[in-house]
């Protein structure tokens, strides 16, 4: 059995990669960012030769996309008169409380990603580990850790 | 939250044929016969579901047999979508798209279908008629087994095709889509 219709993988995979991207990269870029990830997709879908993990497969896409959309915000020049109104990076879209991902936001980066990536994504841990580039026990001790560290210091 | 808006959807369709991407384009189209899946290959239309095929499995069967670059793509489908509603509607005669030919095959089944494809409108043939004009009129089982599998039917009209005998034959839609179709050509009292 090859891979499925594009238009299906679309469905079933599009939402998870776009809340990934806005984790990631922020609401005003995730869309561009979602467009890259799926064309960048499509052009290799043929020569993939069986279903396999294509979850993870299109996320770690995306999370290539992301880093390119990070560096390319760096370079890009930032207006001295125009003060944006929302910080670029702000995770404007994260439910619930926005005190408690500020804390999280406060964690050292691998479990700041990897709690985003279970709880704001809703990811898997083998999902976590292939973009975080470790194992998936470790993927799952950051995001433990992370957590412990949130119980601490959220009162 | 569901950020996986029409519009991107849309966008994506457009880059990636921009892009020379997308294989196969798809689209659904309302009919009085019931929702019809058209699809095209940038060289024309290649497959039209009935709804009595899963659409499903239509676009498996297009992934499979031409590429699995598929995508729904309206807006590429809108000159046939508007010939179908000019048809069901009365007004078109003849349909003026391009076809891709390619799930036809070769051989005899190709050669029965490009025969049918020329069958003008309100007109109808027979199999052993469509099996002489293919090049072996004992063959006109052969010729039936073809147009059942037309994977382009209404647009390629193997409806006007009907059993030697006079009898309406069989139809890939059902029968009833048949006699509705020669109906509305006034090909049937």
């Amino acid at each position: 059995m090859g891979v499925p219709p594009f238009q299906r993988f679309v469905d079933e995979h599009g939402s998870a990669v776009h809340g990934f991207l806005v984790a990631s990269v922020g609401q005003h870029d995730a869309d561009d960012c979602w467009q890259e990830t799926f064309i960048a997709a499509m052009r290799a879908y043929p020569t993939l030769q069986h279903e396999g993990n294509l979850r993870g497969w299109v996320l770690t896409i995306a999370h290539r996309k992301a880093i390119d959309a990070h560096r390319a915000r760096q370079r890009r020049p930032v207006p001295a008169e125009i003060v944006p109104e929302i910080p670029v990076d702000a995770p404007t879209v994260l439910d619930g409380e926005p005190a408690l991902w500020k804390l999280v936001d406060g964690l050292p980066p691998k479990q700041q990603a990897a709690v985003k990536h279970r709880f704001a994504d809703d990811m898997g841990y083998g999902d976590i580990a292939r973009l975080l580039g470790c194992s998936e026990a470790a993927a799952r001790r950051s995001v433990h850790e992370g957590i412990k560290k949130l119980r601490e210091t959220w009162a | 939250m569901n950020g996986v808006t029409p519009q991107l959807l849309e966008d994506l369709a457009q880059r990636a044929e921009a892009e020379g991407l997308l294989d196969v384009a798809y689209a659904t189209v309302d009919s009085p016969i019931g929702s019809l899946l058209v699809a095209s290959t940038p060289r024309g239309i290649v497959r039209l579901g009935f709804p009595t095929e899963d659409a499903d499995d239509v676009l498996d069967q297009l992934a499979t047999k031409i590429s699995p670059r598929v995508l729904e793509a309206p807006a590429r489908l809108d000159t046939v979508r508007r010939q179908l509603d000019e048809y069901f509607e009365g007004r078109l005669h003849t349909f003026t798209v391009q076809l891709d030919w390619t799930l036809t095959g070769q051989g005899f089944r190709h050669q029965i279908l490009r025969h049918t494809a020329e069958i003008p409108y309100g007109r109808t043939s027979t199999y052993m008629e469509m099996a002489t004009k293919a090049g072996n009129r004992k063959a006109y089982r052969a010729a039936g087994n073809a147009l059942g599998s037309n994977p382009i039917p209404v647009v390629v009209p193997c409806h006007r095709v009907l059993a030697t005998g006079g009898g309406l034959g069989g139809y890939g839609g059902g029968v009833s889509v048949k006699e509705r179709l020669l109906r509305l050509e006034g090909a049937l009292d």
